[in-house]
């Protein structure tokens, strides 16, 4: 099988070194998975800045007891706006950005199995996001009744102003364009692939994507129908969410979650597919229990959807829903054990070496182990009651997402761009930021713990005295690690614009085609790759399971 | 159009896509406007509806030219169908989350209200029995929908849809296209008569028997999930409408026909959410 890229055009090979479309316009009507991947990654990043101002925010105004700078309604529209534009317009954006880019190299496929509609996934988040960030202009300000928006609460005119309309058809668009992208992730690896790659030779950033593209079709409607349901609450007179009219607000609550703990996979699964292909290539050794971690990807994936009432152990749910959910959260520590162990065996006797991307990972395995436990501690629906609403999950899903997700993110970054752009990063500024990030994140986000443990509660702009000193120094080191994120930004435009000068060969990393077929092709990466399949893929990465 | 047949055909550049997600944004920021109380809404949604329906219309009449002028080898067929399945599987999803709210709702939230310290406390007098529109008695008196009327009528109807659709798809693969499009035609006309006969179902509901979509969770189920339905069986029928357009135009052949196939998926679904409407929001 080989491949046409151009309407006009008979065969692949005549059209090899065909190159991108002159002017801004490509970048709008492209279907070619690189530039897609390209506008996903720099929305990603735009957005990572957006959310990360939103947050600066919310801890200056942490930084002292008493109210300083915003007026409480303002605080909650920062709470509740940072957490969906992290969620929907960076962490998961930037994942779909790395999908576009890798998935067709690393399994040497032409292009995305449906290029169209590729462009209009991009474009429905673009759309969505703006819908949502236009409430920030409104009357009344932006939703402020928390990311989960909650009725009855989130259906007060006091919490939401004009902006309830506008956030729900954003959620509606989002849902689009992540169920667009996922079938076409679908769709790539199911009946792209080269022709040699069996499933259990693929790459696991390919499979771990594959299972969270799985997810994203499963739950996004989820998400739309609750959504759907609180706009008819809210306009149509419709009683899903009203005792008095037989129904119920804890539903919500159940339907949220069911969507939304399967959300907070479809952040993590590909961080873990990204960890697999980089810690492998740093430690020279194949990935230890390849197929152990495809079969531990599955397991969580399925287990995340049912567990998702351990959000809400305090809503007053029977005691034998307590102790299901309770027992069935702990379940989900096996596997992620599972994967931890094997990072670390992979680690174990390899021949390490420590640039940026490898450093990024080896702090996700730590720093997201202890993510991990502090779920863990939350598992117990006892403990939980105490835990519930304070800055200890707070603490908890930001060391799954920040030190994990984001740092996976910036390892890709950094392992990545050399074979995109054909040029080398800054090391000694990659690795500055790196030991700025790792220190500060745990100056901002460790000392949460004790917050809560100690009972501040989450979403309030003021505080008891008490809390004073602990919030301080971690609106300390959220403003470092704010500013350290700036060096990052200066990589990427230093990167593209040239880097180091330094030549760039086509493996980047020493020995890395021996784990993955994209570096295999030449630096930098010409506009279309694989016209023609690869008939030999490495299998370096799966050698432990063969 | 290519010649060469075993190539995957890769656009090269789309300009619907963006066309189609300016209508869409535009529509729904339209109606948020027009929810929020604002004049210009309307007039923003009705734009956006017409930028949509143009996308629509463009984008199909693209990808029929294409298939037509046979630039989609077998593996885009194969995209294509991997495509159609994990989008009628989303749509699955939706309404299962429709369905779950209604066995929530009648298993667990209204017995709740009917017992212990909410009944003691807060309404002593609430019976809880389906179908109810709760204690707050939301809505006012209200009959509910019996299902052996119209809603039978529209079942036979639907399932009657299924056969003749098979039977189309039958005279495609024999190369009979008379069958193909009377079972096309017979499949359309009884979808549009069912959309017909909801809509005689919704107006008895409102002018006769108090039956609204503010009528308590019974309304809001009701009218959520047949509505929701109702609105598929529309797409569906519009849908198999192109394709019976495209049919008498001659395209389609028995090796190449997906827009016929995935238009025979979407009905079938469609079918399949009715039977469960039926048993689920009507028989028990």
């Amino acid at each position: 099988m080989s491949a046409v890229v151009d309407e006009h055009d008979h065969h692949a090979d005549d059209h090899h070194d065909h190159g991108p479309a002159k002017g801004l316009l490509r970048w709008v009507i492209t279907t070619n998975h690189k530039d897609i991947g390209t506008l996903y990654l720099l929305f990603a990043l735009a957005m990572f800045f957006v959310g990360g101002t939103m947050a600066m925010v919310i801890r200056a105004e942490l930084f002292e007891p008493g109210l300083q700078f915003v007026d409480p309604a303002f605080f909650n529209s920062m709470t509740t706006m940072h957490a969906l534009v992290m969620v929907f317009g960076a962490v998961m954006p930037a994942f779909v950005g790395l999908a576009n880019w890798q998935i067709p190299l690393m399994i040497g496929a032409a292009d995305m199995a449906l290029p169209r509609m590729n462009n209009m996934s991009f474009w429905m988040l673009v759309a969505g996001v703006l819908l949502l960030a236009s409430t920030l202009f409104m009357e009344g300000g932006a939703p402020n009744g928390g990311w989960t928006l909650y009725p009855p609460l989130v259906l007060q005119p006091i919490t939401v102003g004009k902006a309830l309309p506008f956030a729900i058809f954003s959620v509606h668009l989002l849902g689009i364009s992540s169920i667009m992208g996922a079938i076409n992730i679908i769709a790539t690896i199911f009946n792209m692939r080269a022709p040699s790659m069996k499933m259990m030779d693929m790459p696991l950033f390919v499979w771990t994507w594959l299972i969270t593209a799985f997810l994203l079709i499963a739950v996004m409607p989820v998400f739309a129908g609750a959504v759907t349901m609180l706009l008819t609450d809210k306009f149509f007179h419709t009683s899903f969410f009203n005792a008095a009219g037989g129904g119920d607000p804890v539903l919500y609550e159940h339907i949220f979650w069911f969507f939304g703990h399967p959300e907070v996979y479809i952040m993590i699964l590909p961080t873990f597919g990204v960890a697999s292909t980089i810690i492998p290539v740093f430690a020279r050794k194949p990935l230890f229990g390849y197929a152990s971690m495809v079969w531990a990807t599955a397991s969580i994936a399925f287990l995340s959807f049912i567990v998702w009432a351990h959000h809400m152990f305090t809503v007053g749910m029977p005691i034998a829903g307590e102790l299901y959910f309770m027992y069935a959260t702990m379940i989900i520590a096996v596997p992620t054990g599972v994967k931890v162990f094997n990072w670390t065996a992979t680690m174990w006797k390899g021949a390490m070496t420590f640039e940026t991307p490898m450093l990024f990972s080896i702090a996700f395995v730590v720093l997201f182990t202890m993510g991990g436990f502090t779920g863990l501690m939350m598992s117990i629906a006892p403990a939980d009651f105490q835990y519930h609403d304070t800055y200890f999950i707070v603490a908890h899903f930001h060391y799954t997402l920040v030190p994990a997700s984001v740092f996976i993110l910036m390892a890709a970054g950094y392992f990545w761009m050399p074979k995109w752009t054909g040029n080398m990063y800054n090391e000694k500024i990659g690795q500055l930021h790196f030991w700025l990030s790792v220190i500060s994140v745990n100056i901002l986000f460790f000392p949460q713990h004790f917050l809560g443990l100690a009972g501040m509660p989450r979403r309030i702009p003021d505080y008891a005295v008490q809390f004073a000193d602990w919030n301080m120094i971690s609106s300390i080191g959220g403003f470092i690690f704010g500013a350290s994120q700036l060096l990052f930004l200066y990589i990427v435009i230093d990167t593209i614009r040239g880097g180091t000068g330094e030549k760039v060969t086509d493996e980047v990393w020493e020995d890395a085609a021996k784990h993955s077929l994209e570096w295999t092709l030449p630096t930098p990466l010409p506009y279309h790759t694989w016209t023609t399949p690869p008939t030999v893929v490495p299998t370096e990465h799966v050698l432990d399971s063969h | 159009m290519s010649t060469n047949t075993n190539a995957y055909y890769i656009p090269h550049k789309a300009t619907w896509p963006v066309i189609g997600t300016i209508g869409l944004v535009t529509a729904l920021a339209g109606f948020a406007n027009f929810l929020n109380g604002s004049s210009i809404g309307p007039t923003l949604m009705m734009i956006g509806l017409l930028i949509f329906i143009t996308m629509l219309i463009g984008w199909f009449t693209l990808q029929a030219k294409e298939s037509e002028s046979g630039m989609y080898n077998h593996e885009v067929g194969i995209s294509y169908r991997h495509g159609m399945m994990w989008f009628i599987f989303s749509e699955i999803v939706f309404f299962a989350v429709f369905f779950g709210t209604l066995w929530y709702t009648r298993n667990l939230s209204v017995p709740w209200l009917g017992e212990g310290a909410t009944k003691e406390l807060l309404w002593p007098s609430f019976e809880a029995v389906w179908p109810t529109n709760g204690p707050g008695k939301v809505g006012g008196e209200f009959e509910p929908m019996g299902a052996w009327g119209l809603p039978f009528i529209n079942t036979l109807l639907l399932l009657t849809s299924g056969v003749t659709c098979t039977w189309a798809h039958h005279g495609l693969l024999a190369k009979n296209r008379e069958q193909l499009i009377k079972g096309l035609l017979a499949t359309v006309v009884l979808g549009f008569l069912f959309v017909c006969f909801q809509a005689i179902e919704y107006h008895e509901a409102y002018s006769e028997m108090g039956l609204t979509l503010g009528s308590g969770v019974y309304g809001s189920t009701f009218f959520m999930l047949t509505g929701f339905h109702g609105f598929h069986v529309c797409v569906g029928a519009i849908i198999l409408s192109v394709v019976l357009f495209r049919s008498a135009k001659g395209h389609f052949t028995p090796e190449n026909h997906f827009a016929f196939e995935a238009a025979a998926w979407y009905w079938h679904f469609v079918d399949v959410v009715w039977l469960g409407l039926f048993i689920f929001v009507y028989l028990i």
